[in-house]
């Protein structure tokens, strides 16, 4: 089963908030939403192997460059939305967290959780990726090429 | 061949004993935790992470803790560990070229979109001891940042030379990406399984392997055209969802080298290519890896077979994983009591068919 491209508004929305919580942290993610409402594992959490595939020369035949741990799970909510979640690293708990805020962005509560966890989530992510290219940006260096004395 | 015995179930027992109080040293020194390994010991991880096949920091630490440092058996582990995860499905292709990059250099271009950037480099530090870091708590301070409202994208540097045609494209081919681990190689091997191979092999031999072609062993002249550490998004195609979503990010470390020509009376010469990536960060392996790849691709360029080692598709694909060759070499020191016994009868037999009389006096002293 495979969605046309390009994604709809809902789709795109919702890769989202799934990104989001499979890159938080399963700390931060906890903090941010300490209480789960009442869910039905449809699969408990489950630690696995995701093969990562590269290409040839960055652009040309792929290749399976290694794996990594992901963990995945699929809760459904007591009002019936489903959730599921592919979260990197051996955290049984973050995955089923990640499930359930995927089960309760499809909700009425979706505005709040916007507001209390991806928001907050998306900043520091952002504010991350910002210090770490700032970091990068001081180590940039200008080469001049030498006139050399024969040439000359 | 190896014949199993049976009992010293004891002197095991003990011996792992002290394996453990060992490995823990003296117990006036605080103990390292896992957080430690992985925070500090950041290069130590990331080969392990590389040559196991397995990105997870944390296991690669843990993993380095239980092997006493020893980063072949650490691997060995992590490879053990990895046998035992279902594996849950295969990523889309991760796009390097829109790397977070910590560092980006090139020796073929000094102006180039994007800049140079050294990143945490050990280049250009004079190699000498610091006995200032012999002394703990001594934290260099936090330097102050320029501030970055955009995160610019850095194109890579080979496709300059691909707009003007001066360098060989990359084709996208093969539908089905072949998998060592699923399948056992083999040989001659597709470029796909060759870049697998060559990801999670031993950095040593690689290293070596790239240094003879340097040397005139299967020459292919290579520059580095770029070299990028950074972190990529892993996206996966999600069955029950339908539409892929990232699932997480890793570090990686890729170079790209840029080599001589190919090219013929009727096709105007080009400069060919050399692949390197590797998980985590390791840029003396990802720069081994693309001489090496480079080297292996004679055929396909239609070069010729020097007999150069690293050209030698056989030689290089069946000894460069260290774990394979760890276990057959070090299965020698198990009990082999029952081979040598027959080797014994037999090396007596022939003692005693060329020199039977000083033989007779050697056996009944």
């Amino acid at each position: 089963m495979s969605v046309e491209r390009p994604f709809s508004q809902e789709i795109l929305a919702r890769r989202r908030w799934m990104g989001l919580a499979a890159r938080s942290g399963p700390d931060r993610l906890r903090e941010l939403l300490p209480d789960l409402p009442a869910h039905e594992l449809l699969r408990t959490p489950e630690i696995g192997a995701v093969m990562v595939q590269g290409r040839a020369g960055g652009t040309g035949t792929p290749f399976n460059l290694g794996e990594m741990t992901v963990t995945r799970c699929s809760v459904r909510l007591a009002s019936g939305e489903v959730g599921h979640a592919h979260v990197q690293g051996r955290d049984r708990d973050h995955a089923r967290r990640a499930a359930i805020l995927d089960a309760l962005m499809q909700t009425d509560a979706a505005p709040d959780l916007e507001g209390k966890v991806l928001s907050p989530l998306a900043q520091e992510e952002a504010a991350r990726r910002a210090s770490r290219a700032a970091r990068a940006a001081t180590t940039r260096v200008e080469f001049f090429t030498l006139v050399r004395g024969e040439d000359q | 061949m190896y014949v199993a015995v049976k009992g010293g179930e004891r002197a095991i027992d003990n011996a792992h004993a002290w394996l453990a109080e060992v490995r823990r040293g003296d117990r006036d020194v605080p103990e390292l935790t896992v957080a430690q390994i992985r925070e500090q010991m950041t290069l130590a991880v990331n080969r392990v992470m590389a040559e196991g096949s397995l990105y997870d920091p944390d296991l690669a630490a843990l993993a380095i803790k239980q092997a006493r440092g020893d980063l072949i058996e650490a691997i060995f582990l992590v490879r053990a560990y990895r046998t035992t995860l279902p594996r849950l499905g295969s990523s889309a292709p991760v796009e390097t070229g829109a790397m977070a990059v910590t560092r980006r250099i090139s020796a073929t271009f000094k102006d180039l979109p994007g800049g140079q950037i050294l990143g945490p480099t050990f280049d250009y530090t004079h190699r000498l001891i610091d006995f200032a870091l012999a002394a703990e708590g001594a934290d260099a301070a936090e330097p102050a940042m320029p501030a970055v409202d955009k995160v610019e994208e850095v194109p890579h540097v080979m496709e300059f030379l691909n707009k003007d045609g001066l360098i060989q494209s990359e084709l996208q081919e093969g539908a089905q990406v072949p998998d060592l681990t699923r399948e056992p190689m083999e040989l001659p091997a597709s470029r796909p399984l060759r870049l697998q191979a060559l990801a999670r092999s031993d950095e040593g031999f690689l290293l070596s392997l790239a240094y003879s072609t340097q040397r005139g062993y299967g020459r292919t002249h290579a520059f580095v055209g770029e070299l990028r550490i950074g972190t990529v998004a892993v996206e996966m195609e999600v069955p029950e969802l339908g539409f892929p979503v990232e699932i997480g990010e890793i570090e990686l470390t890729e170079c790209e080298t840029v080599n001589q020509f190919t090219g013929s009376k009727t096709e105007p010469a080009q400069f060919t290519r050399g692949y390197g990536l590797v998980l985590g960060q390791s840029e003396r392996k990802a720069i081994s890896m693309s001489l090496v790849d480079r080297a292996l691709r004679w055929r396909e360029l239609g070069e010729d077979f020097s007999g150069a080692p690293a050209q030698d598709e056989e030689f290089v694909l069946m000894h460069a994983d260290n774990i394979q060759a760890t276990g057959f070499l070090e299965h020698i020191k198990l009990p082999h009591y029952v081979d040598f016994q027959a080797e014994l009868e037999l090396i007596r037999k022939l003692r005693r068919e060329t020199e039977p009389s000083d033989l007779a006096a050697e056996e009944q002293p």
